[in-house]
């Protein structure tokens, strides 16, 4: 006879599909998403499709919100971090990309200036202008922002080397919990107006906009727009493999281990803060990534990306799908972004409750939408604390208790009415079977 | 005892092998020759701790040898559970010197001490909820500890063959599957004691590991800790005096961040002081 425990654990497992399998799922489901949608828009045979180029871009910026949603779960779904600052890791990869593709789309309007040296001035004259610095030499940062490739490195290496310097001395001095989160805060904060200065180099308010050149292929070809919504869906691929291997392996153990009970880790031998630093360090990467895709899709990068709001709402992403759950988190990011733009873009103009229907095409959404945001964050948090995915495995586990238990008492007493009949035959081997499963794995 | 006989190979805690004459200790009890002499495992020389004033310990001075099982009693407030902390790196005293064989543990960190192989049991049983027995064990099993070690780690057969041993010791063989928040009181504890042996520590200090258990529970647990003691030196902090009568072996009495008495669990009954403060006379 099957132990409470051994059913227990049985339901436990059987409600969650193994890690892998769930990520093949979701990576079927994106890849058949990536054929349709450039298919829709007829995005390589010259755009026109039914499905508008603004949704192609839409669709691609989600994905990118998407990775951020999977790069803050890895440290806070399975580390307990909770960053709300990681919108400027992601800022900050938008930046770091969006310098080499404002200097190549200056570079490119003024290729009839055959002269390199004076080309370059020229180049930097009418990407400073804007803020009255045309004339100054290029900021130092800039020297090598004609290099993409150098760029493409910065947009790992701006990131990784702030999450690991402020890390490193936040987990050392063994920052946690709302403190840690409360700091993550103030750096985005703080970043936020160091880049809002002209000083700084980076064109201040302005933010670096007309992004319209990327490695050569113009953002206004369907085909390019295409290219980076697949892009995007690839980087969020990769960052869901990277984030499983890590989870899966013994270093995810670890690491949940730090969420769960840090001294007790720290108690078992391990040095928590390198632990921690490692994993701030690649989450943040993953938002560097994430960033410099978004910006060229979104066509500018401003120092509102830093704005602290922004981040708090990845951790409403992230809550909402469910934390700790890699798919939790592309569920939550796509989920309030769809709604977002629904409501926003005026995709709904009434709401229905059976009879009642309630006209809301006049209500300022856009103004209103911080409210919803708040709203679904409090409701997640009283009513479903491990989020839609978390929800949605509570209700498998409960089935298989169900039918778990039937086995069990089917297995137990032979003489159990209808356990002779044709259909019940079965349920006692498929018990056995199930055991067999357990031991064997 | 032969209950706990597994059908692995008989656990070997320390990494050199044990002479093969070793007399069991744990059972011949206390009157440790090695105790005090150079040979200590562990040495607490006037250790002070005060917390605003009070001190928790107060020239704490004594010492744990070898492969030594030992209890510590003591009224609520005696500082039993600051010594632990106090050698496991979690406070750092006001004096004192604190030896682990010749390494002087008030340098280091608890991660490092936990490394130099001193094991801690939490009072309430501190296992990870949501992983399960064979995960619990893996995390605390003597490897490597560095991240990238972690994320290289691939469990090898003997590792496996070790888990299912200690499990076997720990009575808890067959939920190795089972997410260990759905196990009951006792088994965590048990759980908890098996992680620590995982380490391969040489000192085990254990805090209350009797709360809360069934008097069936309490039987087995002081056959696993004297089972334990015969690899590594045990310190158990416990309250309840038939528990510790049942380990027979060398108790310290605590009282006020000082050492009380120190003997057999006859002659510390016996100890006026002792009777004074129990009693409350």
């Amino acid at each position: 006879m099957m132990s409470f425990e051994r059913y227990e654990g049985l339901s436990q497992r059987y409600s969650r599909m193994s890690p892998f399998l769930s990520m093949l799922v979701v990576f079927a489901l994106l890849t058949a998403f990536m054929v349709f949608v450039p298919m829709a828009n007829q995005s390589y045979a010259g755009g026109g499709g039914w499905l508008p180029d603004a949704m192609v871009q839409l669709f691609g910026k989600i994905l990118c919100f998407a990775l951020l949603a999977v790069a803050l779960d890895l440290v806070w779904g399975f580390c307990g971090i909770l960053s709300l600052g990681h919108g400027a890791f992601f800022a900050l990869g938008g930046y770091a990309i969006s310098m080499n593709l404002i200097y190549a789309t200056a570079d490119e309007k003024l290729a009839q200036i055959t002269d390199p040296i004076a080309r370059d001035d020229a180049v930097k004259q009418s990407i400073f202008s804007v803020v009255g610095q045309g004339e100054d030499p290029w900021p130092w940062f800039w020297m090598l922002a004609d290099q993409f490739w150098f760029q493409a490195a910065m947009v790992l290496v701006v990131p990784g080397l702030l999450a690991f310097g402020f890390g490193w001395l936040a987990f050392r001095s063994r920052v946690t919990g709302v403190y840690l989160s409360i700091i993550t805060q103030a750096l985005t904060l703080a970043l936020g107006y160091l880049f809002i200065m002209n000083e700084f180099g980076l064109r201040g308010n302005n933010g670096l906009s007309g992004l319209q050149n990327v490695l050569g292929a113009s953002m206004t070809e369907t085909s390019t727009k295409a290219t980076l919504f697949i892009a995007s869906g690839i980087a969020l691929m990769a960052g869901y493999v990277l984030t499983l291997f890590l989870t899966q392996s013994k270093f995810g153990s670890v690491l949940r281990g730090i969420r769960d009970d840090e001294d007790r880790i720290r108690f078992l031998g391990y040095a928590v803060e390198g632990y921690k630093v490692f994993a701030f360090v690649v989450s943040a990467m993953m938002a560097g990534v994430a960033g410099a895709l978004f910006a060229p899709q979104a066509g500018i990068i401003n120092p509102d990306s830093f704005g602290p709001l922004k981040s708090i709402e990845v951790a409403v992403w992230v809550a909402l799908g469910g934390r700790g759950l890699i798919y939790g988190a592309i569920v939550g990011a796509v989920a309030v972004n769809l709604l977002r733009s629904a409501l926003t873009g005026g995709w709904i103009n009434q709401i229905g409750f059976g009879v009642v229907s309630i006209d809301v095409s006049g209500v300022p959404w856009p103004e209103f939408w911080p409210i919803v945001l708040g709203l679904l964050f409090v409701l997640v948090t009283l009513l479903m604390p491990r989020g839609l995915m978390g929800l949605w495995h509570s209700m498998l586990a409960l089935i298989w208790r169900r039918l778990l238990r039937g086995w069990v008492v089917a297995d137990a007493d032979p003489t159990t009415p209808g356990s002779g009949t044709a259909g019940a035959v079965g349920q006692p081997e498929d018990a056995a079977k199930a055991q067999h499963v357990v031991a064997s794995a | 005892m032969t209950e706990l006989k597994s059908k692995y190979p008989p656990m070997t805690l320390n990494m050199a092998p044990a002479p093969e004459h070793q007399p069991s200790r744990a059972l011949s009890g206390y009157g440790n020759p090695d105790l005090n002499s150079g040979s200590s495992l562990l040495m607490i020389q006037s250790v002070t701790v005060s917390f605003d004033g009070f001190k928790a310990l107060n020239d704490l001075s004594f010492a744990v040898a070898e492969r030594e099982l030992r209890a510590i009693i003591g009224p609520n407030g005696a500082g039993k559970t600051t010594f632990m902390d106090v050698v496991t790196g979690k406070t750092r005293p006001d004096r004192g010197r604190v030896m682990f064989g010749a390494t002087d543990l008030l340098r280091r960190t608890e991660a490092s001490i936990a490394q130099l192989g001193i094991g801690r049991k939490f009072q309430r049983p501190t296992v990870f909820e949501e992983q399960t027995v064979f995960e619990n064990l893996t995390l605390a099993l003597a490897n490597p500890r560095s991240p990238s070690a972690s994320i290289a780690y691939r469990m090898s057969a003997g590792d496996r063959d070790r888990i299912h041993e200690i499990a076997g010791l720990i009575h808890l063989s067959d939920v190795l599957d089972v997410a260990s928040g759905s196990l009951s009181h006792g088994q965590k504890q048990w759980l908890e004691i098996g992680m620590v042996l995982a380490q391969q520590p040489r000192l085990l200090l254990v805090d209350e590991p009797a709360a809360g258990m069934t008097p069936a529970e309490r039987d087995r647990t002081v056959t696993i800790l004297r089972n334990v003691a015969e690899t590594c030196a045990v310190v158990v902090i416990e309250h309840d005096m038939e528990f510790v009568r049942n380990l027979s072996c060398r108790v310290t009495v605590l009282n006020e961040g000082m050492v009380l008495a120190e003997g057999s669990m006859d002659d510390v009954v016996r100890n006026e002081d002792v009777i004074d403060v129990y009693l409350g006379r």
